[in-house]
């Protein structure tokens, strides 16, 4: 198996300190089901999902309870067996309710018997897949939209629509991001170490669903134990044309697409473009992961391993648990907390969104809880910019973040139109260097929100003008 | 005294070469424009709030006399004003009722409390993107003044984190309702009493939750209103603003404390007049 | 609810984690960059250089504080950035300047140059050179009255080299006062003498990455070149490159002052242009200017020019064609 270093390296980029000591050796461990899920039918980029079950229904484990409502939309299915306790709104990590689906376990786990006959009948697909994968193409595409996969390095984008890009757009790269560059979070390093025979299975066959000849693995040089895990197993599937590893710099922002598709290609995906624009697919390691268990073993995308971790927790883990679960509830499985907690995260901390409480349920992105300290915490002021061009130097997608975030102080929107404010990727390594503690990531959402509204709004005037 | 003399003179000689040049230029390179569009301007109030939809007073001017908009946009003008400007341009309009704005929530800082502490831009947009908001009601206002500083006459006042409007000092152009990210600003006629200061969309118990003067949907007041003056949309209660009415009792009998028979709730901090919110 | 305290979660928007650098630490950097200077300024000029740099640092500080008092803000001295503008201005003052007039200095810089914009981050020129530049216009004289170091036993009245220039013409710049300009055996104001002491001081901020090498780089080359090729053309009417590298304020000027993060350009070819500008127009004005020494008016001409430079500057971004 083939170790390969980064072809390039795209400018900009921050160096935190990552902390993953707390939890990158410990095991994921698998929590027991808590006494209620609250399992969101937005928690995927698209249509939210429309329930199919009503208060009082009886599920099973790994049955279809809201179904995807148009084509840029996702599946949801029961985590455990149990009842339905509501269908009602539920808070989600972005703050607006979303609605969800309340179910209380019955404690017997039991699957749903179609998922069983299933996946009696999937090694015999597997084979036709392999032997003449143009025909079994959409077969496959179907059992990932079936069942309910999305990207889980955090988008949460529809999987199988990521797969089916259009014929005009062939895809001849395929990148497993296994980088995880935020700091803290360990669950895909955990993963890659643990079940690197059954990654390799999931991105052979997502290469397969593409037709794309070449496969890479990207990891970052601070994950030796992956690094060695991946490899070792890589030697059972000697054989396919162009397969790599490719160990990257251990930098932020390593894990963000476009940087990574850099990294290891030289290719630079336009502005306002897609990957599939330069010919690649990236795609996170948990979802190729869950790919393989949709089409392996027929199981729905209904559990995730997440990194509850920070300081103040008594005992940072990487727990396995159902989609809705409460966050309240995990951090109770990790001991609770031992000291003040002055921040809580979903996500890392780089790109994370802090919340007002842990009674929030986890979803299929859910990658990290990380808790932090009041000496931890870093505070926004409103000092004036200074222009020492720490953000300039730092920013991956060469902007200007210190210009950008006069601009929208002063509500000049047109200017940061043209600064070109809409290609930020809210990667956050502007605000982690910036000596005034400016909330640049803060003002240049703001812009790109209104800017966003400002055309939206242009658009449909001139769609009325023309009726 | 020569070098004086011819100082003067020559600055002097400069002076009048310019003057004279200048006045030629104006009488001959002079932009055509009609006389009226300036006496219009002079009429107006000159806040340049964009309340009539045009940009600023000179713009709307403009728009009446040349392209014949309508005379009666402007809400700050008075009365008088939109008679001037009727005689003016020898063009009939309607005076428009006078409106106020009001800010319809009564949750300030010892009624509805917070559920996390916010960090960032002073703005409350801002501050409703992120997380939707630091206060435990999902619908309320924010109080980080943005509605106050837009507010070309300083009439809206944050008394203890409660945006609240002074109708006596409102002007009519409508820049908060258009500001509030919650909208919760309505414009409404000056002359209206009763008004429910809530808008949360959520059911009694969730509201009791975040408000202790949150309207919790019992429509007790939707009884004593009469002719439908308030109706139930869900589990909120609406005051039909295009019909003028009071009940002396119905601020007193409405179990969740979120009506008032006058525009300010909170008459005792008129005394101590804070600043709106500065910057973050 | 949030943990069993009363205790709220704090919510911000992302990043949520913080390199740990600030203001007041870029500033302490720059203090600890300046103390070989000032170090070397006490050893040559003894008490005049304590108490210039005292007084200027005092009057800043305080007019700084009046200032934000008077306006109603946050008094900002905290930040320690007018310690700096003081440090930097007495740096650049003859050591017989009267205290009073270094008090004006320091209320020019902070008052008119710095608050009148709006404070720190706002002021488009260099507030110590701002103050300098007053000084020099409206007290000719005694900013131009020179003393010699105490190591050196001439009169205490004598001129700078390039003062000796422009009054007598060409001289023999011997190495002995090539050393002497490098290590501080020599006239000047208090900053201008130790080539050595600010070149140790501006290492400690390029290792703590808060200037970088371009705008001195560019700045010193560009006047080593022109200076080679004035001299390579006429020797006898030019004196050589290394004359005007090592003497004057040029050193303080292209380590210190240019290199000043609010009034310098913020992308790393901006700084080169920055740079190359600042030392065409100080040989100018050496050359053929109306001053003996032209860093001072060569940076303030060129802070004027900064936000033009960020713009004509702006980076590709990724993704988009250079027009873009």
């Amino acid at each position: 198996m083939k170790l390969l270093k980064a072809k390039h390296k795209s400018h900009g980029g921050v160096h935190p300190k990552y902390r993953k000591n707390l939890v990158q050796d410990m095991a994921i461990e698998e929590m027991p089901l808590p006494q209620l899920l609250r399992v969101s039918m937005a928690q995927h980029l698209g249509a939210p999902a429309r329930p199919v079950v009503k208060k009082g229904d009886t599920v099973l484990r790994g049955q279809l309870i809201g179904e995807a409502a148009g084509f840029i939309s996702a599946a949801v299915h029961a985590p455990t067996s149990g009842t339905v306790k509501a269908v009602t709104p539920c808070p989600t990590p972005a703050g607006p309710q979303a609605p969800a689906i309340e179910i209380e376990p019955d404690g017997e786990d039991r699957w749903d018997p179609e998922v069983e006959k299933s996946a009696a009948a999937r090694d015999g697909l597997i084979a036709e897949f392999q032997k003449s994968p143009g025909a079994k193409k959409d077969v496959v595409l179907g059992i990932i939209a079936d069942a309910g996969i999305v990207g889980m390095g955090g988008a949460g984008f529809p999987t199988h629509v990521k797969l089916s890009p259009p014929p005009k757009k062939p895809i001849d790269t395929l990148i497993i991001n296994g980088a995880e560059c935020e700091p803290y979070l360990s669950s895909d390093n955990r993963l890659m170490i643990e079940h690197a025979e059954r990654i390799w299975s999931g991105a052979l066959l997502v290469r397969k669903v593409l037709g794309a000849g070449t496969l890479r693995v990207a990891i970052e040089e601070n994950k030796p134990e992956a690094i060695a895990a991946m490899e070792k197993a890589a030697g059972d599937f000697g054989g396919e044309a162009d397969v790599a590893i490719v160990v990257l710099k251990t930098e932020y922002p390593q894990g963000a697409e476009k940087q990574q598709i850099y990294a290891i290609t030289g290719r630079e995906v336009p502005a306002g473009g897609l990957p599939m624009d330069v010919g690649t697919v990236v795609q996170n390691v948990g979802t190729t992961y869950a790919v393989w268990d949709a089409v392996v073993n027929a199981r729905p995308l209904i559990q995730r391993v997440t990194s509850l971790t920070g300081s103040p927790v008594s005992t940072p883990r990487n727990v396995l648990a159902r989609v809705g679960t409460s966050y309240a509830d995990m951090l109770a499985f990790c001991g609770g907390t031992a000291g003040d907690v002055a921040k809580a995260i979903s996500g890392g901390p780089m790109m994370g969104l802090a919340q007002a409480s842990l009674d929030i349920p986890t979803t299929k992105t859910t990658s990290g809880i990380v808790l932090l300290t009041p000496a931890e915490l870093s505070v926004y002021g409103s000092t004036p910019c200074i222009s020492c061009g720490r953000c300039v130097d730092g920013c991956p997608m060469n902007l200007m973040p210190c210009e950008l975030s006069q601009m929208l102080e002063a509500e000049d929107y047109d200017a940061a139109e043209e600064y070109n404010v809409l290609d930020c990727i809210e990667c956050g390594c502007c605000a982690f260097q910036c000596p005034a503690h400016r909330p640049l990531v803060q003002h240049i959402r703001q812009g790109k929100a209104r800017i966003m509204a400002k055309r939206r709004a242009e658009r449909q005037a001139a769609a009325k003008d023309e009726s | 005294m020569g070098a004086l003399v011819t100082t003067a003179s020559a600055i002097g000689g400069v002076g009048l070469v310019c003057a004279v040049a200048l006045a030629l230029a104006a009488r001959f390179l002079g932009v055509e424009e009609d006389q009226r569009i300036e006496e219009v301007v002079d009429l107006l109030p000159g806040a340049n709030c964009g309340g009539c939809g045009f940009a600023g007073c000179a713009d709307y001017a403009k728009a009446m006399v040349i392209e014949g908009a309508a005379i009666n946009l402007c809400a700050p003008c008075g009365a008088e004003t939109l008679q001037a400007l009727s005689e003016l341009l020898g063009r009939k309009a309607e005076a428009t009722e006078k409106e106020v704005a009001i800010v319809l929530c009564g949750g300030n800082a010892t009624s509805a409390p917070r559920r996390s502490a916010y960090n960032g831009v002073a703005d409350c947009a801002a501050a409703h993107a992120v997380g939707g908001g630091d206060k435990v009601c999902q619908y309320g206002c924010l109080g980080y003044g943005s509605c106050a500083r837009v507010c070309p006459s300083g009439a809206i006042e944050l008394v203890d984190g409660l945006a609240t409007v002074h109708p006596d000092l409102c002007i009519g152009c409508g820049a908060c309702v258009r500001t509030c990210p919650r909208h919760l600003i309505k414009m409404v006629p000056a002359t209206r009493v009763v008004h429910v200061l809530c808008s949360s969309r959520a059911k009694g118990p969730v509201v009791k939750k975040a408000c202790t003067v949150g309207c919790i949907g019992c429509s007790i007041c939707t009884k004593l209103a009469e002719d439908n003056a308030i109706r139930m949309e869900g589990p909120l209660a609406v005051v039909d603003y295009s019909k003028q009415f009071d009940h002396p009792e119905i601020a007193e009998k409405c179990p969740g404390h979120c009506i008032v028979r006058h525009q300010t709730p909170n008459t005792e901090h008129r005394a101590s007049l804070k600043e709106p919110a500065g910057t973050s | 609810m949030t943990d069993t305290e009363e205790q709220l979660y704090i919510v911000s928007s992302s990043p949520h984690a913080h390199s740990g650098d600030s203001v007041r630490r870029i500033m302490l950097d720059v203090i600890i960059a300046l103390l070989p200077a000032c170090a070397a300024a006490v050893f040559f000029f003894r008490i005049d250089a304590a108490r210039l740099i005292a007084t200027c640092v005092a009057a800043c500080v305080a007019t700084e504080w009046l200032c934000r008092k008077a306006m109603g803000r946050d008094s900002g001295i905290t930040d320690l950035s007018a310690v700096v503008t003081g440090i930097l201005l007495a740096l650049n003052l003859p050591p017989s300047l009267p205290t009073w007039m270094a008090v004006v200095g320091s209320i020019v810089a902070i008052a008119i140059a710095k608050q009148l914009f709006g404070g720190i981050g706002y002021n488009p020129f260099n507030p110590a050179l701002v103050g300098r530049a007053a000084l020099l216009i409206s007290f000719t004289g005694p900013m131009t009255t020179w003393s010699n170091p105490a190591t050196l036993t001439a009169a205490t009245t004598a001129a700078t080299p390039l003062r000796l220039l422009r009054r007598y013409g060409v001289y023999d710049f011997t190495p002995t006062m090539a050393t002497n300009a490098f290590l501080g055996n020599i006239g000047g104001s208090l900053g201008e003498a130790s080539v050595l002491a600010l070149l140790i001081g501006a290492a400690w901020l390029l290792w703590r990455r808060w200037i970088s090498w371009h705008i001195p780089v560019f700045y010193v080359g560009t006047v080593a070149l022109f200076a080679l090729a004035l001299w390579l053309i006429d020797p006898q009417q030019n004196m050589p490159p290394h004359f005007h590298v090592l003497t004057g304020g040029l050193m303080l000027g292209a380590l210190f002052m240019a290199t000043d993060m609010v009034t310098s350009p913020v992308t790393k070819p901006g700084m080169a242009i920055f740079g190359v500008g600042c030392g065409i127009l100080t040989m100018v004005i050496r050359r053929w200017g109306g001053y003996p020494e032209g860093t001072s008016f060569a940076i303030l001409i060129m802070n004027a020019f900064t936000p033009l430079i960020n713009r004509a500057t702006r980076p590709r971004v990724f993704g988009k064609k250079r027009s873009a």
